[in-house]
C-alpha cells in the first residue's frame, strides 16, 4: 500500500499543471474543480495510507537516484510512518476544505489569475507534501523551500501593489535566512553521518554522548531554519506582513500547514534534540518568548487578520516550548487542534472581510452577529477553542504543553499561563469588536451584509465541528482519557522518550494547574467580552499601547540595524570600492602604460648608436638578472 | 603518425565541423542565407555531441582520442581527448549557439556573414579548447576562441564598445601572456621535453619555481572567469557586447577558466595547489559576497546578472580549491547549468531591451501586466539561477558547498550568505521590473510580444532546469570520471 505514496505528491502536482499551462483556456467553473479534485484526491490516498500505518505497515519508498556523488548517496525517497501519515491528513484535508472555499472566495478574479492563484495553491500543497513525505533532509529541503516559494507567489499573488510585493520578498528573504541554517547543519550532518538518510543519521546520533558539541551545533542550526518557516523571534516579522496575500492563503499557509514545517522537522529529529539538552532550552526559550512577545502585540491590533497573524506567531510558540521541553507529542498534538482552528478562524475572518467588501479594520464592524449567523457561530467555536477552555481542542493541547513545561521549570508554566491569558483575552476582544455590538460600518455595507455562499460555510462548518472534537484523540490519563495519539506516535519518539526523565506530575498537582489555567482564561473571557461589546476601542492607542500597536517597533529597530547598513555597505562597495579601487586601479594602469608608451616612442629617436647603447643595457641587465636572482 | 583505426574521431569531428562552416558563412553574404547556415550548423553540432554521447564506453577509445605530430621540433603534439568533463562542456557549447542562434533569430546585424563566421569560429576555438591534451595546442584554441570575440564585440557592439572591448582585450591578452610565459616555464622542466599534459603533470619543478607558475597560470585563468579582483573588465564587457556575444562570453567563455583549473592548474601544480589554496578560497569567497552586494546596486540588468555570475562563479573556484569529491562534482554539473540559466536570463534582458528600450531597473516597472509569458520565464531562470531545488543549478550548488564544507566550516558560513544575498538582489529585480503598476512613458509600450525564437530558446531552457533539476544523475554520471581522475591526483600527491 505505501507503494502508493507517490501519488500523494503527484496529483497538487498535476493540479499545478493543468492550472497552470492551461490558464488562458480553462474555465473557472472547472479550475476550481480541478483545483480542489487534486486535493481530495491526495486526501482520500492519505486516508488509505493512514489506516494502512495504523495497522503497523511503515517504511521507506525510494523512487529514484537523486544525487549519487561518491559515497554520499541521497536518493529520492519518502518515509511513510505515523508522525508523516498525520501531517498527510492535515495538509490534504484542511487543504481541500480551503480549495473549496477559495472556489467563492476568489471568484471576482478573472479567470486567467483565477487559475494562477489554484495553481500556486496546488504548487504550495505539493511542497508541503513533499517536506513532511521526504525521507532525508534534502528531500525534506525541497519542500522547505518549496513552500516558502509558493508563499512568495500567493503573498504577492495581488502583484500591482508594491506593499504587498515588499511583504512577499520579506516573507522569502527571511525565510531564505532560515535555510542558510538549514543548509549549513545539512552539510554539516553529511560530515558526521555520512548521510541525509534519516534513518541513517538518527541511528548513528542516538550512540553519540549527550551535548556533543557537534549535535548542539547541528540542532541550533536546524532551528535557525525552524525560525524562519515557522516565524518565531528573531525571524517572525515576515508572518504579519504575509497576510497581504488572500485570506484562504493565510488560512492554509500561514496558519495550519507551512509555518508548522519547523515544528514538524524539530519532531522528526528529536532524537538529535533530546540528545542536545542545550538546544532544547534554547528551543524552549525562544519558543516562550515568541508565544508573549507576539501576544502582547495582537491585543493592540485592529486589522482582524493581524490579530490572527500574530496569535499563530504566539501558539506557535507554544508548539516551540513544548519541543523544548520534550512534549514532542503535545507539540505535534497542537500543531493538530491550532490547524483546526486556526484555519476555522481565518476563513471565518475571510467570510467577514468578504461581507464587509475588503474591510479589513475591525473598528468599523461590529454587531455582524445578526447577519452573519453561520461566520458568527464557527467563529465564536474557533475562539473558544484557541482560549483553551475545555473540552474544545485548544484546551488538550495547550495542557499537555503546560503541564510538560511546568515539569520542566516552573518560570515556563507561570509565563506560558500568562500568555494564555493573553490569548483568551485578545481573541475576545476580537471576537466582541466584530460580532458584538452596533454596527459601525457605512450604510452601503449595512445594506450589502450578506452571509457567505455555501462553498465557504461548509468548510467552516466541517472545521468547527474538527475545532471542537478533535482535542479528545489526546485526553490524558489524569482526566480518564487513554491519549490515542501519543500511542499512535510513540514508535517516532521512543528514541527519545527512553533518554527523557519520566516527570510524573502528581493528579492533584495537575488539576490544580489546568484549574488555573482554565479559570483565569476564562475570566479573560468575560472581561474582554463585557468591555469590548460595549465599549470598542476605537481610537488609535496612547503611550504604551502604542508601542503595543506599533509592534514594540521590531520592524524599525531591524531596518535600522540591518538593512540600512548592509545597504550602506553595499553602496559603498559598489561606489568607492569597485568604481573607484578595483576598476580604478585598472583603468588607471590603462593611463600608465599609455603614458609610458608614449614617452618609449621617444626612444625610437631613428639613431643607430642609441638602439645599440638601449641593447648592450639590456644584455647586460638580463645578464645580471640570470646570474643573481634565478 | 598514429595508426587510427577510425576516419575522424568526436573531438576533431567537433573543431573542424564549426570551424569549415564558419569560414563557408564568410562568403554567404546573401540576404539572411549566412543566419540560417549558423542556425542549421549549429543544430548539426548539437547533433554530432548527442551521438557522440553514445560512444563513451573504454572500447570506443579510438573514437574520443587522437594525437598526431604537430610540431616535432618542439615536442608538441596535435592530442585531443574527449573525456568526460570534455563531453560536458562540449555539450554545453553545442547546445548554446542554437540557443543563442534562436532567440536572437530577429536581430539584424550589419555584414551578417562576418557575425555568423565569427561565431563560428568561436564555437570551433571552445571545442578545442576543452579537449586539448597538449599545452600548446591548448594555448593555441584558448586564443582561436577568443580573438574572434575582440571582433564581434568591437564592431557590432553597444556605445562604449571601443572602450570596453579594449579593457577587456587588454586584460585578457595580458592573461593569455602570462599563460604562455607560464607554459614554456613547466615545458623546460618536462622530463621528455613534450608540451603534453601528461608531461605537464610529471614535471619535476623545484618548489619554488612550481610557485611562480602557479601564479602565472592562475592569473591567466582567474582574469578569464573572473575572479575577485580581477573581474571589473567583465560588467563592462557584458553591457557593451551584442547579447548573442555576451551570452557565449558569460555562458562558455567564463567555463574555459574553471576548466583550465581543473585540467591544467591543480593537477598541474599539486605542490602549489595546497599550498596556495587558502589565499584562492579566500579570494573566491570575497568576490561572492562582494559581487553579490554590488549586484544589489546595479540599475543596469546586463550588470546586475554579471556581478550575480560574478559571484557563482567565485563558488565553482572556491569549490575546486576546496578539493572534495562531492564539491569538484558540483562544480561540473554546474559549469553546465550556469551556463543555460545565464543565457535564459540574457534572452530575457534582450526582450525587454527589444521591446521598451531601455535595460535600466528604473525606468522599468509592471512588465508582468502586460506580458505574463515573459514574467513566467524570468521567474523560472531567475529563481533556477539562485538555485532553488529541483531547478538544475540546486544540485551543483548544494554539492560545491558541500565540499566547501569539507574545507571549512566557517568558509563554508560565510560563502552561504551568498544565497541570502542572492535572493534579495534577484527578488528586488523581479518586484522593480515585473510587478507593481505599468509604468507609462515607455517608448515602444504596447509591443509585448515575444519573438517565436525566443519563446523555443526560453521553452528549451526552462524544459532542462527542471529534467536536470529533478535528475541530475546523467550529467553526474557523465563527468563522475574526470572527478575521479582529479581526486587520484589530488589525493596521489
Amino acid at each position: 500500500m505505501s507503494k502508493l505514496v507517490y501519488l500523494v505528491p503527484l496529483f497538487p502536482l498535476i493540479g499545478f499543471l493543468i492550472n497552470g499551462l492551461g490558464r488562458k483556456s480553462i474555465s473557472k467553473s472547472l479550475t476550481g474543480i480541478i483545483g480542489s479534485g487534486v486535493i481530495l484526491a491526495s486526501f482520500i490516498v492519505s486516508l488509505v495510507l493512514f489506516f494502512d500505518v495504523k495497522a503497523g505497515h511503515t517504511g521507506v519508498v525510494k523512487l529514484f537516484d537523486f544525487i549519487t556523488v561518491g559515497k554520499l548517496d541521497i536518493p529520492f525517497a519518502f518515509q511513510v510512518d505515523q508522525l508523516s501519515s498525520i501531517f498527510l491528513l492535515i495538509i490534504t484535508g484542511v487543504g481541500f476544505l480551503i480549495h473549496v472555499y477559495s472556489t467563492a472566495y476568489m471568484h471576482e478574479e478573472s479567470s486567467d489569475h483565477y487559475a494562477r492563484y489554484f495553481a500556486y495553491l496546488n504548487l504550495f500543497v505539493f511542497s508541503m507534501l513533499l517536506l513532511v513525505l521526504g525521507a532525508n533532509y534534502l528531500i525534506m529541503f525541497i519542500g522547505w523551500e518549496g513552500v516558502g516559494l509558493c508563499s512568495y507567489l500567493l503573498i504577492g499573488y495581488w502583484f500591482k501593489n508594491n506593499d504587498y510585493t515588499n511583504a512577499a520578498k520579506k516573507a522569502f528573504i527571511m525565510n531564505r535566512i532560515g535555510d542558510f541554517g538549514f543548509l549549513l547543519a545539512a552539510f554539516w550532518i553529511i560530515q558526521q553521518f555520512g548521510s541525509l538518510n534519516f534513518a541513517d543519521v538518527f541511528s548513528k546520533a542516538s550512540g553519540m554522548k549527550m551535548n556533543d558539541a557537534v549535535l548542539v551545533g547541528i540542532t541550533l542550526l536546524l532551528f535557525l531554519g525552524a525560525t524562519g518557516k515557522s516565524a518565531q523571534i528573531p525571524l517572525y516579522t515576515w508572518l504579519p506582513d504575509a497576510m497581504a496575500g488572500p485570506t484562504p492563503v493565510s488560512a492554509l499557509i500561514h496558519a495550519a500547514t507551512m509555518v508548522t514545517a519547523g515544528i514538524y522537522m524539530i519532531a522528526r529529529s528529536n532524537i538529535l534534540y533530546t540528545l542536545a539538552p542545550t538546544t532544547q532550552g534554547v528551543v524552549a526559550v525562544i519558543g516562550l518568548a515568541t508565544a508573549i512577545l507576539a501576544a502582547t502585540i495582537a491585543i493592540k491590533q485592529n486589522d482582524i487578520k493581524k490579530v490572527l497573524a500574530y496569535s499563530t506567531v504566539s501558539q506557535l510558540g507554544y508548539m516551540f516550548l513544548g519541543l523544548g521541553v520534550g512534549a514532542y507529542t503535545g507539540a505535534v498534538f497542537h500543531v493538530m487542534t491550532h490547524a483546526f482552528f486556526k484555519a476555522l478562524l481565518f476563513l471565518g475572518a475571510g467570510s467577514v472581510i468578504h461581507a464587509m467588501h475588503h474591510e479589513q479594520d475591525i473598528r468599523k464592524m461590529g454587531g455582524l452577529k445578526k447577519a452573519l449567523p453561520v461566520t458568527h457561530i464557527t467563529f465564536l467555536i474557533g475562539c473558544i477553542a484557541i482560549a483553551g477552555i475545555p473540552p474544545l481542542s485548544g484546551f488538550f493541547s495547550k495542557d499537555e504543553i503546560l503541564a510538560a513545561a511546568f515539569s520542566a521549570s516552573k518560570v515556563y508554566w507561570v509565563i506560558g499561563v500568562l500568555g494564555a491569558v493573553m490569548t483568551a483575552f485578545y481573541m475576545f476582544r476580537l471576537y466582541a469588536t466584530t460580532f458584538l455590538g452596533k454596527f459601525r460600518g457605512t450604510h452601503e455595507q449595512e445594506h450589502h451584509l450578506h452571509e457567505s455562499p455555501k462553498a465557504m460555510t461548509i468548510p467552516l462548518i466541517v472545521l468547527a465541528i474538527l475545532a471542537a472534537i478533535s482535542g479528545f484523540v489526546g485526553v490524558p490519563a489524569v482526566l480518564g482519557g487513554s491519549h490515542e495519539l501519543e500511542h499512535f506516535l510513540a514508535p517516532i519518539f521512543a528514541g527519545s522518550v527512553k533518554l527523557q526523565h519520566p516527570h510524573n506530575i502528581n493528579h492533584n498537582t495537575e488539576y490544580m494547574l489546568m484549574g488555573a489555567s482554565v479559570a483565569l482564561a476564562a475570566i479573560a473571557i468575560l472581561y474582554a467580552v463585557s468591555r469590548f461589546s460595549k465599549k470598542p476601542e476605537l481610537n488609535d492607542a496612547t503611550s504604551f499601547g502604542k508601542v503595543l500597536e506599533n509592534k514594540w517597533y521590531i520592524d524599525e529597530l531591524y531596518d535600522a540595524i540591518i538593512v540600512k547598513p548592509l545597504r550602506g555597505i553595499s553602496a559603498f562597495l559598489n561606489n568607492i570600492v569597485e568604481k573607484l579601487g578595483i576598476d580604478g586601479v585598472v583603468n588607471g594602469v590603462g593611463r600608465i602604460v599609455n603614458y609610458g608608451s608614449r614617452q618609449l616612442r621617444l626612444l625610437q629617436s631613428g639613431q643607430v648608436g642609441a638602439y645599440i647603447l638601449i641593447m648592450v643595457v639590456a644584455a647586460l641587465a638580463l645578464f645580471i638578472i640570470q646570474l643573481f636572482v634565478l | 603518425m598514429n595508426p587510427k583505426d577510425v576516419l575522424l574521431t568526436f573531438p576533431e569531428l567537433l573543431l573542424w565541423f564549426p570551424l569549415i562552416s564558419g569560414l563557408i558563412a564568410f562568403v554567404l553574404k546573401k540576404g539572411d542565407h549566412a543566419k540560417k547556415w549558423a542556425l542549421t550548423s549549429s543544430f548539426i553540432t548539437v547533433g554530432i555531441v548527442a551521438a557522440s554521447l553514445f560512444f563513451t564506453d573504454q572500447k570506443y577509445f579510438n573514437f574520443n582520442n587522437v594525437s598526431y605530430f604537430w610540431m616535432p621540433s618542439l615536442g608538441s603534439s596535435f592530442a585531443l581527448m574527449y573525456d568526460g568533463m570534455g563531453r560536458m562542456l562540449c555539450l554545453l557549447t553545442a547546445v548554446s549557439f542554437p540557443l543563442v542562434f534562436l532567440s536572437t533569430y530577429t536581430n539584424d546585424y550589419k555584414k551578417p556573414h562576418s557575425f555568423y563566421g565569427l561565431m563560428l569560429l568561436t564555437q570551433s576555438g571552445l571545442m578545442g579548447v576543452f579537449c586539448a591534451m597538449d599545452a600548446l595546442v591548448f594555448y593555441f584554441f584558448w586564443e582561436l576562441a577568443l580573438i574572434p570575440v575582440y571582433f564581434l564585440s568591437s564592431i557590432w557592439g553597444g556605445e562604449k564598445r571601443i572602450q570596453a572591448t579594449f579593457k577587456f582585450f587588454v586584460y585578457t591578452f595580458a592573461g593569455s601572456l602570462l599563460l604562455l610565459i607560464g607554459i614554456i616555464y613547466v615545458y623546460l622542466h618536462t622530463p621528455e621535453g613534450t608540451f603534453s599534459l601528461r608531461a605537464f603533470m610529471e614535471a619535476k619543478l623545484p618548489p619554488g619555481k612550481e610557485k611562480v607558475a602557479f601564479w602565472l597560470f592562475f592569473i591567466a585563468f582567474a582574469i578569464k572567469m573572473p575572479v575577485f579582483p580581477f573581474h571589473t573588465w567583465q560588467p563592462d564587457a557584458y553591457e557593451q557586447s551584442p547579447t548573442g556575444v555576451t551570452m557565449i562570453l558569460s555562458g562558455i567563455m567564463v567555463k574555459m577558466g574553471v576548466f583550465a583549473l581543473i585540467r591544467w592548474l591543480v593537477p598541474v601544480f599539486p605542490y602549489a595547489t595546497q599550498m596556495f589554496s587558502n589565499i584562492v578560497v579566500v579570494l573566491a569567497v570575497t568576490g561572492m559576497i562582494y559581487a553579490s552586494c554590488i549586484a544589489w546596486m546595479q540599475d543596469d540588468l546586463k550588470r546586475l546578472v554579471a556581478y550575480s555570475s560574478i559571484a557563482h562563479i567565485g563558488l565553482m573556484c572556491a569549490a575546486v580549491f576546496a578539493r572534495a569529491e562531492s564539491g569538484v562534482e558540483g562544480v561540473m554539473i554546474q559549469m553546465f547549468n550556469h551556463g543555460i540559466n545565464i543565457i535564459g536570463l540574457w534572452i530575457v534582458v534582450n526582450a525587454v531591451e527589444k521591446y521598451w528600450g531601455t535595460r535600466k531597473i528604473s525606468e522599468l516597472g509592471g512588465l508582468a501586466n502586460t506580458s505574463p509569458t515573459l514574467t513566467i520565464f524570468l521567474v523560472i531562470i531567475a529563481l533556477a539561477n539562485i538555485a532553488l531545488p529541483l531547478t538544475n543549478a540546486f544540485v551543483g550548488e548544494f554539492l560545491m558547498f558541500n565540499g566547501l564544507f569539507a574545507y571549512g566550516k566557517w568558509t563554508t558560513a560565510i560563502a552561504l550568505i551568498s544565497i541570502i544575498l542572492a535572493a534579495v538582489y534577484t527578488l528586488n529585480m523581479i518586484q522593480k521590473v515585473f510587478y507593481g503598476p505599468v509604468r507609462a512613458h515607455y517608448p515602444l509600450a504596447g509591443v509585448t510580444r515575444l519573438d517565436k525564437g525566443a519563446v523555443v530558446a526560453l521553452s528549451i531552457i526552462v524544459i532542462i532546469i527542471f529534467v536536470l533539476g529533478v535528475y541530475p544523475k546523467p550529467l553526474i554520471e557523465l563527468t563522475m570520471s574526470t572527478v575521479g581522475a582529479f581526486m587520484n591526483k589530488v589525493h596521489g600527491l
